[in-house]
């Protein structure tokens, strides 16, 4: 089992025809069962035509209606992006995946506004993430492939270098992961830690979870407070900027401690008071989840 | 990216926001003609430069005749300017701000921000204004009013009316108050901004509102449809190496310490920092290569942290995923090379093609010290800083 997406999952890329998302749809399809699942691509000016056998349409409605896609990643450039994301809301896709970087927040507002309006029934994962794997089934991003391994782990991150450093712990201590799902590093973006949390919770394929935060916002800390209520399974957890100084921006839009809130000190204190096991070392995440299954 | 006062006041102005007369001056000589030209017999003399609480640190005086003018403005200008966001040096003074004089019946706050827990942009408005507000928000945080602004509507009339009447603006101001709320708001949204504050928002004695002073950052993601805002960047008030960082578009931020990290990835990259840290050491940068890094790219990182004289020694870290460590390792020594390093150099590599970058690091002949994990590669470079010193 997994979340978000399986094999059966069917995926329109969306900016298929630039450089990045021809890359990326490349080294998808050659995933487990991505050749299968990338179904379609959309450009308005290039329908009709294709993209090494993948059919290109003219608009992500039209690409649903082909072929029965139900989930769209996104590699539009940013200006565009946020308009591409509206796309795939107004086609009533189950999930969008936004990899962009670097799109403006306030279109990232408009968009979330209008989505939560019309009560849009698509699941929104980013701006700025490496998108979502189900081990042996589906990658959908820019993560390596290879260093996942099909198991029970769910992980959950901002960063994605420092996802696959998680992964590969894990993947090296025989652990293999249900999904490991990249949230991004915008201010203002989809699923939260919260909800990843919860439909791991909910997931009989994952036995524990790794959720990895970053400075910057409250998330974290939401997320703890609800797994100190709800949660089943055990949850392990690191937080990456101990060291960052107050008011600079750590790469990362998101990633910047304001206003004395949203220190890394501040979010480890909340997670270890809500019962989640966390380390200050980030080459021991693996072991630390090791430790705590039973 | 931040502009300085002077700046958003003449942006905001063009919103309708209305601020004291004033006139930004270079030189002495300009702040003489500029007191004469506006007139009055009070001048405020002002420094301009990016950090707060500049008040308090000595940059801003009130000017009673123009022979004070003269006096602050030779004093002020060329100074260097400690306030607690300036960092122990300080910032020297280049620019001034000369302004008229206001008469301040009541001094208020406003700020606007992002909030990203609501996605939304929140108007903030206190009573308590001229003061430290994060020192209010701690202590008093009922006297912080918020409004959390609908996109589609914007500021409303009876949200900016509320929040006049909060902070306890009278009625006979109230109009003027929630027309200036509201030209607020509509600047941060069209400009991009991240950051508008106003502190103080004065009531004059005449019943007016005015922004005393101004603050405004702006999004960097949206400075590409903002060349009027790009414009207003000012290169003596950014840290030059990470000036020089962007344009090799590489993520750098000057830390305190004595150890180089070289990432690949932010979230990665402060783990590293904050690695070097539980091991006792002290990282002198914040450096993400991103996902593309080349030989050049690389070679630029190590220029970048061999400026920083205090440097002792370099950590390279990379989780090679679509970039593989082969590649990466190339990059090293060919940098390693060019810049004739002389300080330690841990490299950490994981990933695909991990054992043929370890082969290619051996084989330099350099002396580069391999670790396994992050935690051995972090203990091992703060080691040679203390062999070293």
């Amino acid at each position: 089992m997994s979340i978000l997406i399986d094999k059966n999952t069917r995926v329109i890329t969306q900016g298929i025809t630039g450089k990045t998302g021809q890359f990326h749809t490349r080294a998808c399809r050659e995933y487990a069962n991505g050749a299968q699942c990338f179904v379609a691509g959309v450009n308005p000016k290039k329908a009709g035509q294709d993209f090494e056998g993948i059919p290109i349409f003219g608009s992500v409605r039209e690409a649903k209606q082909a072929t029965g896609a139900n989930v769209s990643v996104i590699y539009v450039p940013p200006a565009g992006a946020a308009a591409a994301i509206w796309e795939a809301a107004e086609a009533e896709l189950d999930l969008a995946i936004c990899i962009t970087e670097g799109i403006p927040v306030r279109d990232m507002i408009e968009v979330r506004d209008k989505m939560r309006k019309c009560n849009s029934k698509t699941i929104l994962l980013g701006p700025n993430c490496p998108g979502v794997i189900t081990p042996d089934e589906l990658k959908i991003g820019i993560m390596p492939g290879h260093i996942h391994r099909k198991g029970t782990i769910g992980v959950v991150s901002r960063s994605g270098t420092l996802t696959y450093e998680a992964v590969a712990q894990l993947t090296e201590l025989g652990l293999g992961q249900s999904t490991a799902v990249g949230i991004g590093g915008d201010p203002v973006n989809g699923l939260k830690h919260l909800d990843v949390l919860k439909m791991f919770n909910e997931d009989p394929g994952t036995d524990a979870v790794v959720m990895i935060g970053e400075i910057g916002g409250t998330d974290e800390e939401t997320a703890a407070l609800w797994a100190k209520e709800n949660m089943t399974k055990p949850v392990v957890g690191f937080i990456a900027g101990v060291t960052a100084p107050a008011g600079k921006r750590m790469g990362h839009a998101g990633a910047i401690i304001s206003g004395g809130k949203g220190t890394a000190a501040e979010k480890l204190e909340v997670m270890e008071a809500c019962g989640i096991r966390v380390t200050r070392d980030p080459s021991q995440m693996g072991k630390l989840l090791k430790s705590v299954l039973k | 990216m931040k502009i300085h006062e002077y700046q958003a006041k003449e942006l905001l102005r063009e919103f309708g926001v209305i601020t004291p007369r004033g006139i930004p001056c270079f030189s002495v000589e300009e702040a003489v003609k500029a007191a004469g030209e506006l007139g009055g017999s009070v001048w405020v003399v002002k420094a301009q430069i990016h950090a707060g609480g500049r008040g308090k640190g000595g940059g801003v005086k009130v000017a009673k005749s123009v022979d004070e003018v003269r006096k602050f403005s030779s004093a002020i200008l060329g100074m260097q300017l400690k306030t607690h966001q300036t960092g122990p040096e300080g910032q020297k003074v280049r620019r001034l701000l000369i302004e008229e004089g206001a008469d301040i019946d009541k001094e208020l706050y406003v700020g606007i921000v992002v909030d990203r827990a609501t996605q939304k942009v929140c108007v903030m408005a206190s009573s308590e204004g001229g003061m430290d507000i994060e020192e209010v928000a701690a202590n008093t945080p009922e006297r912080i009013h918020k409004v959390f602004v609908d996109p589609g509507a914007g500021l409303t009339d009876e949200e900016a009316a509320s929040l006049s009447k909060d902070i306890g603006v009278p009625e006979s101001s109230r109009s003027k108050c929630v027309a200036m709320l509201q030209s607020l708001y509509r600047a941060f949204v069209a400009t991009d901004a991240s950051l508008a504050e106003i502190n103080p928002l004065i009531l004059t004695a005449d019943g007016n509102v005015v922004a005393l002073d101004a603050k405004m950052n702006f999004d960097e993601n949206a400075l590409f449809r903002h060349p009027e805002i790009v414009a207003l960047r000012d290169l003596d008030e950014e840290d030059p190496v990470e000036v020089e960082a962007s344009k090799h578009d590489l993520s750098y931020i000057s830390l305190d310490g004595n150890i180089g990290c070289l990432v690949n990835g932010a979230g990665l990259a402060m783990a590293t920092m904050d690695t070097i840290k539980l091991f006792g050491g002290e990282p002198a940068n914040f450096l993400d290569v991103g996902g593309g890094a080349t030989t050049e790219k690389v070679t630029e990182a190590f220029k970048l942290m061999l400026r920083n004289p205090d440097l002792k020694a370099i950590l390279v870290n990379i989780f090679g995923g679509i970039m593989r460590c082969d590649v990466i390792a190339a990059g090293v020594v060919e940098a390693a090379k060019q810049v004739k390093l002389g300080v330690p150099l841990v490299v950490r590599m994981k990933g695909t093609n991990e054992d043929i970058g370890r082969q290619i690091l051996a084989d330099s002949g350099l002396p580069i010290i391999s670790a396994d994990n992050m935690g051995d590669a972090a203990q091992r470079v703060v080691a040679a800083t203390k062999g070293k010193s």
